[in-house]
Parts: C-alpha cells; structure tokens; sequence
C-alpha cells in the first residue's frame, strides 16, 4: 500500500494527475466529438446523395476501423499530416501539437462516429407533428427550433450519448500508446518501475470503475431532468 | 446560445493556441527515460541515467539551454524528424540502416551486447569465447555463431522493437530463432522472468541493471557482442541537413554537438559519467 | 504515395489476418458459452448467481479492454505460483491471454445482450404458451430461445464487430495480428498513411463480411410475428 502514498516515495500523486487527465481527455474527445456530429448528422439525412454519402463514408471506416490502428495514424502520421495541410495553404513552417491534442483529437473523431449515429437517431424519431404544430403557432425557425426541437432531440439522445461517453472515456486508455500520461499510461510506468503489474493494471481498473459508475450516476441525473414532463 | 458561442471560441482559441514553433536556442533533446542505465526514470518521476547527465555536460560546453524531452522509444526517429525535438539521445546505435533516414555525431559510448537467460536455464552452458566482434568475418566469428545457432536452435528470445538486438536475430546469422518484439526493455524482462521467452538480447548493461535492481536470478551467457550489426557505438542523433533554415540549423547543432563531445572526451568527462553509471569505462 | 509499399505489405497483412480471425473466432465461440451461462445467472432467483453474473458483467464493461488484457499477460504472469499450474499453458501465449481476456469481454457485453432480449419477450408469446398446456422447458427452449435469437441478432452482430476491433489491442502484447504487423511496418518504412489503408481496408472488409452474414443469419431466424 506505500505504493500510493503522495510524494516523492509514493505514486498517489502521480495516479491522481493521471486521472484528471483521463477525464479531461475525455471530456475534450467527448466535445470534438459532438461538434463533428453537428457537422455530419445534418449531411447524414440530406436530400443529396454526395453528402449522405460523405457522412455515411465518415461512420462506416471509423467504426469499422479498430480504434488502435486510428491512434497510430495519429500518431506516426498526425504531424506530417497537419504539416502536409499546412503547406497547401502556404505555411511551409514547423508545426507542433502536443499529445493531449493529438489524442482528444483521435478519440474525439471516433467518439463523434458514435455520436452522429445517436443523433441521427433521435432526429429520425422525432413526432413530425411537433414540426408542424410550431409552424402552425406562427414560430420563427430559430426559435422553435432551439425551444421545442432541441430539447426533444437532447431527451432523445441523452440516454444514448450516455453510451458513447463510456465508450470514449475507455478508449482514452488507448492514447497511453502515444505517451500522453492518463490513467493506463501512469500504471505502465509505475508498473515497470515497481515491477508490480498485477498491482498497478488492477488499480487501474478500479479507477476506471469508479469513473464509469460517477459518470453513470450523472447522466441519470441529468436523464431524469430531460424526463420532465414526459 | 451565447454560452454555446464563448465555448466555442475557447476551445478553437485553445486548439490555436497548441501550435508551437520554435526556431531559437533552445535545443530539445529526446530520450527515452526507459532504458537504465543509459536513461530512466527514478521514483519521482525525474529523468535520470548516464546520457541524462552528459547531455547536461555537453550543453554546458556548446552553450546551448537544452530541455530533454520522453518519447517512446517506437517513434523516435519519427519524432524527430517531425520535429518534436532536435536531437536524439537514447542509447541509439550508430548504423548503416537509421544513417539512410537521419545523422549520427561521432560516438560517444559502445553498447555491447549480450545474451541472458534465467538462472537454470539449459542454455546457461554455451561454450564460447568472452567477447566477440563481429566486424570481421573471421573464422572465429563463424564457429562461434554455429555454436550459438545450434544452442539457441527453435528457442524464443525477447527483445525490444527496432533495435540492433532485433536487426541481429532476424538476420539468420543465429539461425532459427523465434524472436518476440516488446516496446520496452522492461516489458522484455517482465516474460523473461516469467518464463514466456527463453533468452533475451540486449545491451549487457541493461540486463546488468535489471539484475541488480529486481534481484531476479538473471546471468549472461555466450559472448559479448560487438561490431559488425552491431553498430559502431551510441551517438547523437539529428535531422539529415539540407539548405532550408531549419537544415542549417541542424547541420550546425550536429557540428556544435560533436566539438562538445570531443572537448567533453579530453577532459575526461565521458568516462567518469560511464564509470559512475555503468561501472566501468565505456567511453568512445 | 508509396505504392510499392503497399503491394509488399499486402500479403504480410493478408497473413497476419490469419491470426486475427482465429483470435475472433475463438474469443466468439467461447464468450458465447460463457455468456449463455451468465445470462442464465442473471435472469435466476438465486441471489448469489444473480449477483456474481452482476459483477461480473459491471466489471468487465466499465473497465477499458486494454486494462484486462494487461492484467492477464502481465499481471498473472507475475504470479509464481500461476507457472506450476496447469494454466500456465494458456497464459504463458499471448494468444491465450489475449482469447481470455476476449472471452470474457465478450461474454459480459452479450450476456447483457440476451438478458435484454429474453427480458422484453412479449409475454403473450409465453401465456400462448402455457395456455397450450406446454411444459416450461418445452417453453423455453421452442418458444423464449428462436425469439431471443431474433431479437439479439442486430445487436450481438454489433458486438462481434466491436470484437473484431477489440482483437487489434492484442498487439500490445507482441501478437503479430494485422495491427500488430502494421505497426511493425510503420515503424520501418515510416510511412504510417499508406500502411494503414491498406490495414484498414482489410479491417472494413471484415466489417462487411461480418455484416453480410449477420444479414443472412437476421433472413433465417425471421419468425412470422
């Protein structure tokens, strides 16, 4: 147990940061992930066929793809990649990203595969009556829509998204490939230094645990409020 | 809604805000920190090790204000190439195969190798000669590799991933052996003392290192290898030069840095350092 | 693009898919015996089997797929005593640790699977049933058993995709599966984009195969409801 004391001696303190930055790693993945499904959910269910066809094509490879070989494009390529971009655009300079990005940025495009199919989802169920009732009431667009739309894709998705937010929070275990220090990565080099896997991997997974139950607890909370009414 | 807009302009501010560039001198050196005793990490999480120490010496004597940066030992040459440090100090071997992609400084110190295996293991009676350098094909060179071809026939042997101690294995010279590629150093020590591998293959002051700290029964056996694939000795590694600014650059921080190693070798430096972290004087 | 790269790393890859599908195979077969009993844990009024299948189950899904795989290769083959059982046969492999840590992965996610769908039989299926005067095993197995396979199938064909993903983290455990393999290329050509369409693809064309036969089984186990 002197392996969890804070400290110069002990890998308490270590762990702790480690897990602050799985969670912000997670809740950075989990915000690009949601931003891209903004972009792509709208184009999935258009009337033209190129661009379901974009959105359709951004789903399939990423949740068909292991999540693994995406980190290591990432990371053998993400530089060059972002460079090559660059130099389209003129930029011929030095860029560098650090790997908290390059990871939230990782996970973030995976989580937002998941997180198009969620809204998709809930916009396809939504009553089309409720469309019309607004337009009936005389509504503007942007009002019924942030009013009565919203909240009815959020309470729709909600339960779903809660899913994808267990999904992205484990698969931020998978940037410990690339370095970054969150919970999986600390326990690997605390675990070679002490020379005690079996201890520091199970701590790990107790950590992990203790995040998915909090998270659950939360987003039934928050389901609950979205409820309301219903 | 406003909200949704200041949260979206943090975070695009922030996500500009990652990018860096760094043209100044300020030299960022790349080490592994998972490669006692060359480089590692102590309990506080601290770099620490022999190339820790004379990077700081060397620094000193070229003048530069060096920050030295971990990077997993798989993507180093990647990473510096994609410019995430300048050079790379992590007990690299100079070889013919990594000059194709970067540039090496004169070296610094040998790594010699060597074969280990668990106390009481079969293999703990190889017959052969001390040392063996493999830069010339001599016949000496020859029988001792059908001795170790014959002993370590269909045997599974560890090592760490894209380094000269994999290069040796897959090149046949010892015959059929079925190699198993960590990530780490550690990781290949993990499966030796549990029993997964049969030998493993490294630097001799890595199994060294590994014996003292986890007092597992861990002995040497064969020869100490040298030469030949090898290497010709641990050096710095930088950027291939070319006639971009950043290219010059490079090509005076590998000129800066091979005048330090020559000063900090007269002055006795590099073999104090290897004494005091490898117990006997490795220096080039 | 390195073309030729791709054409040499094809068949390495085509190889190493090889030991992928034996690692998706297996973990499947196994996981899906071990989650038949789980769930049959779960849906019984013995409070010890319903809570041991509970935790198990919470256990294995709230915790990432990487972590267990590491606590069976590395932290069960720290156990000395573990090396003079008779399990050190399938821990001393990483493909053994690797189809454990599968296995029971799986399990725990289709256990949910077929709870849920035994739990949301309509239950005048069963009442049609017991009016007919059939006995409960009877019950069960011509009549609770083809609708749960009916209505698992979309959703275990998800899960054995998120399996076959799952397989590519048994390369940070040196198994040369098509990750691994790719890896391993990456880091000697670095030449990361093209290698990794050419893993990728194969990986999609898995996805598809897997999806085209889930199809196929969806069309066989159709009951006219």
């Amino acid at each position: 147990m002197e392996y969890l004391y804070f400290g110069a001696k002990g890998w308490g303190d270590e762990l702790f940061f480690a897990v602050l930055m799985t969670i912000a790693v997670s809740i950075a993945a989990m915000a690009i992930g949601i931003l891209f499904s903004f972009i792509f959910t709208p184009l999935k269910l258009s009337k033209f066929f190129f661009l379901r066809l974009i959105a359709n094509s951004y789903t399939t490879f990423v949740r068909g793809i292991p999540e693994l070989l995406i980190i290591y494009l990432f990371f053998f390529g993400g530089s060059a990649s972002l460079m090559f971009v660059a130099k389209l655009f003129g930029y011929n300079g030095y860029i560098e990203i650090n790997a908290f990005i390059t990871g939230a940025f990782a996970i973030g495009i995976i989580s937002g595969a998941y997180s198009t199919e969620v809204f998709r989802g809930a916009v396809q169920s939504l009553d089309k009556g409720q469309f019309e009732a607004s337009k009936v009431l005389g509504l503007k667009k942007p009002v019924y829509f942030f009013k009565i739309i919203l909240p009815q894709i959020l309470r729709l998705a909600i339960p779903n998204l809660n899913n994808v937010w267990q999904i992205t929070l484990k698969d931020t275990s998978l940037i410990s490939v690339t370095g970054l220090v969150e919970i999986m990565r600390q326990s690997y080099i605390a675990a070679g230094s002490t020379r005690d896997p079996l201890f520091f991997y199970s701590l790990a997974a107790v950590l992990y645990l203790v995040l998915t139950i909090v998270s659950l607890k939360f987003f039934n909370k928050i389901e609950k409020k979205y409820k309301v009414g219903y | 809604m406003k909200k949704l807009k200041n949260i979206f302009i943090s975070l695009s501010l922030l996500f500009f805000l990652s990018f860096e560039t760094a043209y100044s001198d300020n030299i960022k050196i790349g080490t592994e920190g998972a490669y006692p005793p060359w480089n590692a990490k102590d309990s506080a999480g601290n770099l620490v090790g022999f190339e820790i120490d004379l990077a700081k010496e060397l620094c000193k004597i070229a003048k530069y204000e060096c920050t030295i940066v971990e990077q997993d030992w798989d993507g180093m040459i990647p990473a510096l190439v994609m410019r995430k440090f300048d050079v790379i100090m992590a007990g690299m071997s100079i070889t013919e195969e990594r000059l194709k992609a970067i540039n090496f400084s004169q070296g610094y110190a040998d790594e010699v190798a060597s074969f280990a295996v668990m106390k009481g293991s079969s293999l703990e009676n190889i017959e052969t000669p001390e040392t063996l350098s493999l830069s010339k094909k001599s016949a000496i060179v020859k029988k001792t590799l059908k001795t170790l071809s014959e002993a370590l026939d269909g045997k599974t042997i560890g090592v760490q991933t894209g380094t000269i101690f994999q290069n040796f294995l897959e090149s046949g010279d010892v015959g059929n052996v079925k190699v198993k590629v960590y990530k780490t150093q550690d990781e290949v020590n993990l499966d030796l003392a549990s029993g997964r591998i049969d030998a493993s293959l490294a630097a001799a002051v890595a199994h060294a290192d590994y014996a003292e700290k986890s007092k597992k029964p861990v002995t040497l056996i064969g020869p100490i290898l040298s030469g030949g694939i090898f290497g010709n000795g641990v050096g710095i590694g930088t950027r291939k030069a070319n006639n971009s600014e950043i290219g010059k650059r490079d090509a005076k921080i590998l000129k800066d840095f091979n005048n330090a190693i020559n000063k900090a070798r007269q002055k006795g430096v590099i073999s104090k350092l290897a004494i005091k972290h490898f117990g006997f004087d490795a220096s080039m | 693009m390195d073309l030729e790269l791709m054409l040499t790393s094809l068949p390495k890859l085509l190889y190493a898919s090889l030991v992928t599908l034996k690692l998706l195979a297996s973990s499947l077969i196994v996981g899906l015996i071990l989650a038949v009993f789980f769930s049959i844990m779960r849906i019984s009024k013995n409070r010890f089997l319903f809570y041991l299948s509970y935790i198990f189950s919470n256990l294995f899904r709230g915790t990432p797929l990487l972590v267990q795989i590491f606590i069976i290769y590395y932290g069960f083959g720290q156990i000395e005593y573990l090396r003079s059982t008779i399990f050190w046969v399938i821990f001393k492999e990483p493909f053994g640790c690797a189809m454990l840590a599968l296995s029971l992965n799986t399990a725990a996610y289709t256990s949910e699977i077929l709870r849920s769908a035994f739990e949301t039989i309509k239950i005048g299926y069963i009442e049609a049933g017991q009016s007919l005067g059939l006995s409960k095993g009877t019950i069960f197995f011509k009549i609770k058993v083809p609708i749960a396979i009916h209505q698992s199938l979309s959703a275990y064909g998800n899960e054995i995709i998120l399996l076959m993903k799952g397989t590519a983290l048994a390369s940070t455990v040196t198994l040369m599966d098509i990750t691994g393999v790719a890896k391993n290329i990456i880091s000697t050509s670095f030449k990361p984009i093209e290698v990794f369409i050419v893993a990728g693809s194969i990986y999609l064309c898995l996805t598809f195969l897997i999806q085209y036969f889930i199809k196929i089984a969806e069309n066989k186990f159709k009951i006219n409801v």
